[in-house]
């Protein structure tokens, strides 16, 4: 489990808590400035015919403003920056994190559930902002017998409370089995060596593509359910 | 599924540590504090500098494509008015010129209508010219045949019966014999 292994770089303390510099921290910081730097630098420019990274930095962008636009319709592009932050974070946090002997943040429970759980009261936040107590009625779906409803509420309360933990652990899953996977076969490559190794060698190139289309796949996912659940919040169901 | 997968890195990291470093609370702190961090900056970013920077430049783009398409439109709808104007030009000319050649077809038309009749009008007079004087000449000729008959008539008398007869008394005669 090395490759998951927390390391303080810098010891530091705040009310008591450690909250240490780590390589984890790092990684975070990492992939802010990657972000920042390919999204900033590559608009610089600000061409009309637009260069190979500017045109990848709009192409990104013009994904995400339509997944919102679509989803949530245009009253959710106003929390565009935001859904757009989670995914370009995650998605740099998943990427990065294929990088041999780097560490990959989002395999981390706390992070990828602090982030849903972050998620999940800026959602529910803004659906007491848009439809005030009338979000309650969310809880409540029109045309289920009386004698059911206090059942269906029950189960809806708990669904809704059960949103940051599948968002959370889908995210950690994914990026934990990947790369556990991995290293199971450079395992492998260890273990049979030079004659046998090979084989799992080339499954691994394989598989680290492979990789980062999950990883890719997995931030979007994580967006896309920001998305519907932020059209909830936005639009009341009937 | 997502539990067996824990349950078999649980196994695997066993010998090296007492667990997984993902359910080690004792980072926990540093992990949602450093990710706030992380997560605050790039929201202002994202949202202060990326997002409206690449907006910006999509949405220049957009307005120059239309404005292009625009300027476009408008030139072909000066062009369409430039060859409307330019062919109701040609059929102006072509007008004319039909017109100009019938006025002077006309003309000389009329012109040679002139001359005919002005030809024909010297002709009409000189045959009539012709016709008085052809009826002088006759009417010159016929008085002179009462002369002429009245001498022949003295003269056959005189042969007839040797006596010469006063030319009164031939036009006389010849004036009874006439008027029967």
């Amino acid at each position: 489990m090395h490759q998951f292994e927390l390391t303080k770089k810098v010891p530091l303390e705040l009310f008591g808590y450690d909250v240490s510099f780590t390589n984890s921290s790092l990684w975070m910081l990492i992939a802010v400035v990657a972000a920042s730097a390919f999204l900033i630098m590559s608009m610089r420019g600000r061409s009309l015919v637009p260069t190979r990274f500017q045109s990848m930095a709009e192409v990104i962008y013009e994904f995400m403003a339509k997944t919102v636009r679509d989803v949530c319709g245009p009253e959710g592009m106003k929390y565009f920056p935001f859904v757009f932050t989670i995914f370009i974070f995650v998605f740099f946090a998943n990427v990065l994190g294929i990088i041999p002997g780097s560490f990959t943040t989002t395999s981390h429970i706390s992070v990828t559930f602090a982030l849903a759980l972050t998620v999940f009261v800026f959602v529910t936040l803004v659906g007491f902002k848009t439809q005030g107590v009338g979000y309650l009625k969310m809880f409540v779906p029109e045309g289920v017998p009386l004698l059911l409803l206090p059942l269906i509420v029950v189960i809806e309360v708990i669904s809704y409370f059960m949103r940051p933990v599948s968002l959370s652990v889908r995210l950690f899953a994914n990026m934990l089995a990947g790369h556990i996977l991995l290293k199971v076969f450079a395992g492998f490559v260890i273990g049979l060596g030079l004659v046998g190794g090979w084989a799992p060698l080339a499954f691994m190139v394989g598989f680290t593509g492979f990789e980062l289309g999950i990883a890719m796949l997995q931030a979007f996912i994580f967006a896309l359910l920001t998305c519907i659940y932020l059209n909830d919040a936005l639009h009341s169901h009937h | 599924m997502i539990a067996a997968i824990v349950a078999a890195a649980a196994t695997h990291a066993a010998p090296q540590s007492s667990g997984m470093p993902q359910f080690n609370p004792a980072f926990y702190p540093s992990q949602i504090f450093w990710l706030a961090i992380s997560f605050v900056v790039l929201y202002l970013l994202m949202s202060r500098v990326a997002l409206p920077r690449i907006g910006e430049v999509i949405e220049e783009r957009r307005d120059r494509i239309q404005r292009d398409i625009d300027s476009a439109e408008k030139a072909k709808r000066e062009t369409e008015k430039a060859l409307a104007g330019y062919e109701k030009a040609l059929a102006d000319a072509r007008g004319r010129a039909s017109g100009m050649a019938k006025e002077t077809r006309d003309k000389l038309t009329a012109e040679v209508d002139a001359e005919k009749s002005r030809v024909d009008a010297q002709v009409q007079a000189k045959i009539a010219e012709a016709e008085t004087r052809i009826t002088a000449t006759k009417t010159k000729a016929m008085a002179s045949i009462g002369e002429i008959a009245s001498d022949i008539a003295g003269a056959v008398v005189g042969k007839l019966t040797g006596s010469d007869a006063t030319p009164d008394e031939v036009k006389k005669a010849l004036l009874q014999v006439s008027s029967k």
